[in-house]
C-alpha cells in the first residue's frame, strides 16, 4: 500500500497521511491507521464491507453499511426493484484530488496584478477563450471542453468557493466538503445523509463510488451504499484447449483434488486442497471473466486515452446509468493529484487536460445516451491554491477554490464571482471565498434532488442558495 | 542438443563417498532400491529436477554416486544458447527490471551444477535480502556470486561475507550502523534468522552489544550510477569500546560478532535444522540430527559434508513428499521440455506463482509451507501453457494423424512431454477418466474422433502439470 501510494504522491506529506487515512477507511473495522490529534476522523469510519456480485449487471460491488444491517441475499432484488421504479434524477461528484490551482482553470490574465503574482506560471491573455461572464478571466486552454460546454450554457462556474475561517489541511479542508459542514465531528457524508432519508435498505446502487474505497461524502449511517470492484481476473487457460474438452478440464480440478487431499500426503493435500478450492473460485466468478481473446471494451468516442482510469470510470458511470441501474448519487475523484507544490504547469498539463477531456465527453456520452437531462455533474476540490506562486515553479495551499456545476439542466450563469487579486485577498494572501459550498449543497438537494436541505446540511436555514438549476 | 554433463558420463567417484561419510558420522542412511523414481526425488529436492532420461542415468549411478555427482560437480559451465528476448535483445541483468531475475533463472536451466543453483537459492532464502529495498540489480546479483561461490564451502565464510556484502548492509541497516547511534536490524536479525533462531538463548543485551560490535561499515552515495557504492569499513565510526556479549567482555568488531555467534551453543542446531528443512518436510530425527551437528562442527562448519549426509538419510526417499518451490517448477518445467529462456514472461509468471527470486517477502524469506492456495494454483495451471508455448501446442489440423486415440496413450503421451514424471495410480486414473471423457465419450463425429484426442492430449499437458504429485516431489 505504501510504495502503491508513494508512486503517484505528491510531495506533499499531509495529503499522504489523508490519502492513508481514506484507505483505512475502506478497510473499516480493520485497524485504521492512527488519528493524529486534530485531525478529524473520516466519515464512514466504522462501517462495514462486504463483497457482493451484481449477476444482473456483472458487477462485482463492494456494499457498505451498519454491519447488522448489510444483508447481500437482498441487494439482487433491491436493486431489481429500484430499478424498476421511475428514473430519477442523478447527482455525480468528481472530486479533484489534491486542491486544484483555480487560478490556473481560469486564469485572471486581465487583471494588472497577475503577472507579478505568476511570474512563472502565467499564461498569456489570449492563450485561452475569455470567460463570457467575466472578460478578466480566461480559460486554461487545457480545459476547452468546459469553456465549450459553458457556451453551450451548461455549466455554472463558481470562480471562488469556499467558507469562512478557511482551513488550508487537505485533510481537514476536504472533510469539510464530504460532510458538507466545516464540523471535524459529523462521521456521515453529505450525500450519505441525502440517502439515509430518502433511500432504501436493499439498495446499495442508490450511493455509488467508482472507485476502490468510498469516498466519504456517501458515507450513510442507516442504508447501503457501494462501491464498484474490478471483477477478479480469474481465468484458466490451457493453450489449444476450448469447447467440451475445456469444460471436462475443468471437472478434473476438482478430480484431481479429490486425490491430493485423498492421498494422505501432506503437500499433495495442500496441492489438492488449492485445486478444489480454485475449481469453487472458477465456478462463482465464471459469469465475471471476459469472454477468452476478447479486449477491454473500447471507450466510446472523445474520452481521452490514458494510463489511468479515471475516462474509463466516467465512461462506466454513463454505461451504468445506461443500463438503468438505480443510481442516485455517484461519487468519483480523479487518479490525478493536483497538489503542485512544485512544475506545476507539467503536472497540470497531464493531470487538468484529462481531467476536464474527460468530464467533457462524459457529458456529450450523457447527451448521446438520451440521460442528459436527468444527470448532474458537481467538480470540486476541497481548496484553491496560494495566488503567489513559489519558488519551485508551483503553488502551494491556499483558501477558495473553483467549482462547476455541469449539465443541460445546469442554470449555466455564474455563482459569486472572482473577487480579483487587488481586492480579493485574505490577511496570508488567500483568495477569499465568494460563494459558500454548504449553500451549493442546499441548493443541488432543493433544486435538483428536491428535497429539503435544512434536514441535511447543518445549518442550513443560514445558507444562501444559489440558483443552479433550470 | 549435445549434453555434455550427464549422470551417463559420469566416471566413479573414487574420492569420499557421501554414504560413507554419512554412516561414519552416525547418520541413517537410506538402503532401499534407488531407481528412476528415486533419482527423480533427488534431482529436484536437490536441483531443478530431471532433464530428459536423466532420473534413469541418475539412478544407474547408484546412490552413493548419485548424490556426488550433484554435490561435486567440478567445473561448472553453461550448456544450451544464452538467453535472446522475442525482440531479440540479450538480457540486461543490471539494467532491466526483471532482467536479473531471468539471469538467474537462466543459469537454474541450464547450469551443469543445478545443485549449486539450488544451494544458491536455499542461501538466498537464508539470507533473504530484496530488491525492493536494496534497489540495485548489481548489488543483488553481486550477493548472489558471492553466496554461488560459497554455497558448498564453509559456513562461518559465507555468514562472515553475508554481514559485509553490500546487498546485505544496505537490507539490514549495516551500513547506517554507526557509533553514536547503533542500529540493532542486523544484529537481531542474524542471531533471529540467520544463525540461532528465534529462542536462541541470547538476550537483548547480546543484541545491542552485538550491535555496537557491527558498527562501522558504510557507503558513499554514487550521483553516476544513482547507486551506493564504496562499501568500506570506517573505523571513525566503529564503537571501540568494552562490549559484553554471551557473558563475555572484549573490544569486540564485527569478525568477533561472527566468531562469537557460531560458536554460540544454540547455532550448531540451528544450523542442521534450517539446512534440513529444505530438504525434508519432517524433521530430522533427534539421534540423526546430534550427529548431524557433530559433523558439522567437527568438519569445521563445512556445509557439503552436512549435505552429502542429509541427501541420503531415509526420509528424502521414504518420507513425505515436498511442494517444489515455484521458481524451481519453472526451471524444471523448462529443463524437462528443453526450452531456454526466450522470453521475459517468466518473470511475471514466478511473481503469480509466488516466489520471484530477489524479491522475497521479508527476511525470514518465502513460506515454503503455504506455496499453493487459489491464486498460486492458478498460476501454476496457466504456467504450463506458457511453458508449451505456441510452438509446441498441437492443432487438430496438423497433428491429429499422430496423436493416438486411445486414453491410455493419451496420458502417457501427457506425462512424456514433461518427461514422465511419477505418478500416483490414484492421479493416472483421474487423467484417464479425462481422457476418456475429452477424447472419446464426447466423440460422436468422424471430425472429432479425429480432433478431439488432439486437443484432449493439450488439455492433459496442462493437467499433468497440475497434479497433486508434479507440484510435489
Amino acid at each position: 500500500m505504501g510504495s502503491d501510494f508513494t508512486d503517484r504522491a505528491c510531495g506533499c506529506e499531509e495529503l499522504n497521511r489523508a490519502e492513508l487515512l481514506r484507505r483505512g477507511v475502506a478497510q473499516a473495522g480493520r485497524g485504521l491507521p492512527a488519528i493524529e490529534p486534530g485531525m478529524p476522523l473520516p466519515a464512514g469510519t466504522g462501517l462495514s464491507r462486504r463483497g457482493f456480485l451484481l449477476s444482473s449487471a456483472g458487477l462485482a460491488l463492494s456494499v457498505y453499511g451498519m454491519g447488522s444491517l448489510l444483508d447481500p441475499a437482498k441487494f439482487e432484488e433491491g436493486i431489481a426493484r429500484a430499478a424498476s421504479g421511475p428514473e430519477g434524477r442523478v447527482l455525480v461528484s468528481v472530486y479533484l484530488q489534491g486542491g486544484v490551482d483555480a487560478m490556473s482553470v481560469l486564469y485572471p490574465a486581465g487583471e494588472p496584478l497577475y503577472g507579478k503574482y505568476r511570474p512563472v506560471l502565467g499564461l498569456a491573455a489570449g492563450a485561452g477563450p475569455v470567460f463570457s461572464e467575466d472578460p478578466r478571466l480566461y480559460w486554461n486552454p487545457l480545459v476547452a471542453g468546459l469553456a465549450q460546454l459553458h457556451s453551450e450554457g451548461k455549466v455554472s462556474v463558481l470562480p471562488a468557493v469556499g467558507y469562512t475561517d478557511p482551513n488550508e489541511s487537505h485533510f481537514t479542508s476536504r472533510h469539510f466538503y464530504e460532510v458538507g459542514a466545516t464540523d471535524a465531528n459529523l462521521a456521515t457524508g453529505w450525500m450519505g445523509r441525502y440517502l439515509d432519508l430518502t433511500g432504501t435498505p436493499d439498495n446499495p446502487l442508490q450511493g455509488l463510488c467508482v472507485e476502490d474505497s468510498l469516498q466519504p461524502s456517501l458515507a450513510t449511517a442507516r442504508v447501503p451504499v457501494a462501491t464498484i470492484e474490478r471483477p477478479p481476473s480469474y481465468a484458466f487457460y490451457a493453450r489449444g484447449v476450448g469447447g467440451v474438452q475445456q469444460e471436462l478440464m475443468y471437472d478434473s480440478f476438482n478430480a484431481l483434488g479429490q486425490v491430493g487431499v485423498a492421498s494422505g500426503d501432506p503437500g499433495m493435500a495442500q496441492s489438492g486442497q488449492a485445486a478444489l478450492s480454485a475449481e469453487a473460485l472458477r465456478e462463482r466468478l465464471a459469469p465475471f471473466q471476459p469472454a477468452p481473446g476478447t479486449a477491454a471494451p473500447a471507450l466510446p468516442a472523445g474520452y481521452p486515452r490514458s494510463s489511468g482510469t479515471f475516462p474509463a470510470r466516467m465512461a462506466g458511470i454513463a454505461q451504468l446509468l445506461g443500463l438503468g441501474m438505480p443510481m442516485r448519487c455517484v461519487s468519483i475523484s480523479t487518479e490525478s493529484v493536483f497538489d503542485t507544490h512544485n512544475d506545476q504547469a507539467p503536472r497540470l498539463t497531464a493531470g487538468l487536460g484529462e481531467a476536464a477531456q474527460t468530464v467533457y465527453a462524459f457529458q456529450r456520452d450523457l447527451e448521446a445516451r438520451g440521460l442528459a437531462d436527468r444527470v448532474l455533474t458537481l467538480v470540486w476540490s476541497e481548496f484553491g491554491r496560494r495566488p503567489k506562486e513559489n519558488a519551485s515553479a508551483g503553488t502551494d495551499h491556499g483558501a477558495a477554490g473553483c467549482g462547476f456545476v455541469i449539465g443541460t439542466q445546469a442554470a449555466g450563469k455564474m455563482i459569486g464571482e472572482w473577487p480579483g487579486l487587488a481586492k480579493g485577498l485574505d490577511a496570508l494572501g488567500n483568495v477569499r471565498a465568494t460563494s459558500d459550498f454548504r449553500g451549493l449543497y442546499c441548493s443541488l438537494l432543493e433544486q435538483w434532488l428536491e428535497y429539503d436541505a435544512s434536514a441535511v446540511i447543518p445549518g442550513a436555514a443560514r445558507m444562501a442558495r444559489p440558483r443552479v438549476v433550470g | 542438443m549435445a549434453v555434455a554433463h550427464r549422470p551417463s558420463q559420469r566416471t566413479a567417484q573414487t574420492r569420499t563417498s557421501a554414504r560413507s561419510s554419512a554412516q561414519a558420522a552416525g547418520l541413517s542412511v537410506y538402503a532401499g532400491p534407488f531407481g528412476p523414481e528415486q533419482a527423480e526425488r533427488l534431482l529436484w529436492r536437490g536441483g531443478f529436477g530431471p532433464q530428459p532420461d536423466e532420473a534413469s542415468e541418475l539412478a544407474a549411478l547408484g546412490l552413493r554416486e548419485a548424490v556426488l555427482y550433484l554435490t561435486r560437480p567440478g567445473p561448472v559451465t553453461l550448456e544450451g544458447p544464452a538467453p535472446v528476448l522475442e525482440d531479440g535483445r540479450p538480457i540486461d541483468p543490471y539494467g532491466t527490471p526483471g532482467d536479473d531475475v531471468l539471469w538467474w533463472l537462466d543459469r537454474m536451466v541450464r547450469s551443469s551444477a543445478p545443485l549449486v543453483e539450488r544451494m544458491t537459492l536455499i542461501w538466498h532464502d537464508w539470507f533473504a535480502t530484496s530488491i525492493a529495498s536494496v534497489g540495485s540489480q548489481r548489488l543483488m546479483i553481486a550477493q548472489n556470486e558471492t553466496q554461488r561461490g560459497l554455497c558448498l564451502g564453509s559456513f562461518d565464510r559465507m555468514f562472515a561475507a553475508m554481514t559485509i556484502d553490500p546487498a546485505m548492509l544496505v537490507f539490514l541497516s549495516g551500513a547506517e550502523n554507526v557509533k553514536e547511534a547503533p542500529n540493532e536490524n542486523y544484529a537481531r536479525e542474524m542471531q533471529e534468522i540467520f544463525t540461532l533462531g528465534v529462542d536462541g538463548g541470547y538476550t537483548e543485551r547480546d543484541v545491542r552489544e552485538h550491535a555496537r560490535a557491527l558498527t562501522g561499515w558504510t557507503c558513499t552515495w554514487s550521483p553516476a550510477s544513482k547507486e551506493p557504492e564504496d562499501f568500506h569499513f570506517d573505523p571513525a565510526r566503529h564503537d571501540d569500546g568494552v562490549k559484553l556479549i554471551y557473558g563475555r567482555r572484549g573490544r569486540f568488531d564485527w569478525r568477533d560478532s561472527v566468531r562469537l555467534v557460531l560458536s554460540y551453543p544454540s547455532h550448531p542446531g540451528y544450523f542442521v535444522s534450517r539446512l534440513w528443512s529444505y530438504f525434508s518436510p519432517e524433521p530430522l530425527p533427534a539421534k540423526d540430527a546430534r550427529a548431524a551437528q557433530r559433523l558439522y562442527v567437527s568438519s569445521g562448519f563445512a556445509i557439503r559434508p552436512v549435505l552429502e549426509a542429509m541427501l541420503v538419510h531415509p526420509l528424502v526417499y521414504e518420507g513425505p513428499r515436498m511442494v517444489k518451490p515455484p521458481i524451481v517448477q519453472i526451471a524444471g518445467m523448462l529443463r524437462a521440455i528443453g526450452r531456454y529462456i526466450d522470453t521475459d514472461i517468466w518473470v511475471g509468471e514466478a511473481n503469480m506463482a509466488g516466489q520471484l527470486p530477489f524479491s522475497p517477502p521479508n527476511v525470514s524469506g518465502w513460506d515454503a509451507t503455504k506455496w499453493l492456495n487459489t491464486g498460486t494454483w492458478q498460476a501454476r495451471f496457466n504456467l504450463a501453457s506458457a511453458i508449451i508455448g505456441e510452438q509446441r501446442v498441437l492443432s487438430p489440423a496438423e497433428d491429429s494423424g499422430t496423436v493416438p486415440g486411445d486414453p491410455r496413450a493419451l496420458v502417457e503421451a501427457a506425462s512424456a512431454f514433461w518427461g514422465s514424471p511419477t505418478l500416483s495410480a490414484a492421479t493416472s486414473g483421474a487423467l484417464l477418466s479425462y481422457a476418456q471423457s475429452a477424447a472419446v465419450d464426447a466423440a460422436s463425429k468422424e471430425w472429432q474422433r479425429e480432433e478431439f484426442p488432439v486437443i484432449a492430449l493439450n488439455a492433459l499437458r496442462s493437467l499433468v502439470a497440475a497434479t497433486p504429485d508434479y507440484h510435489t516431489c
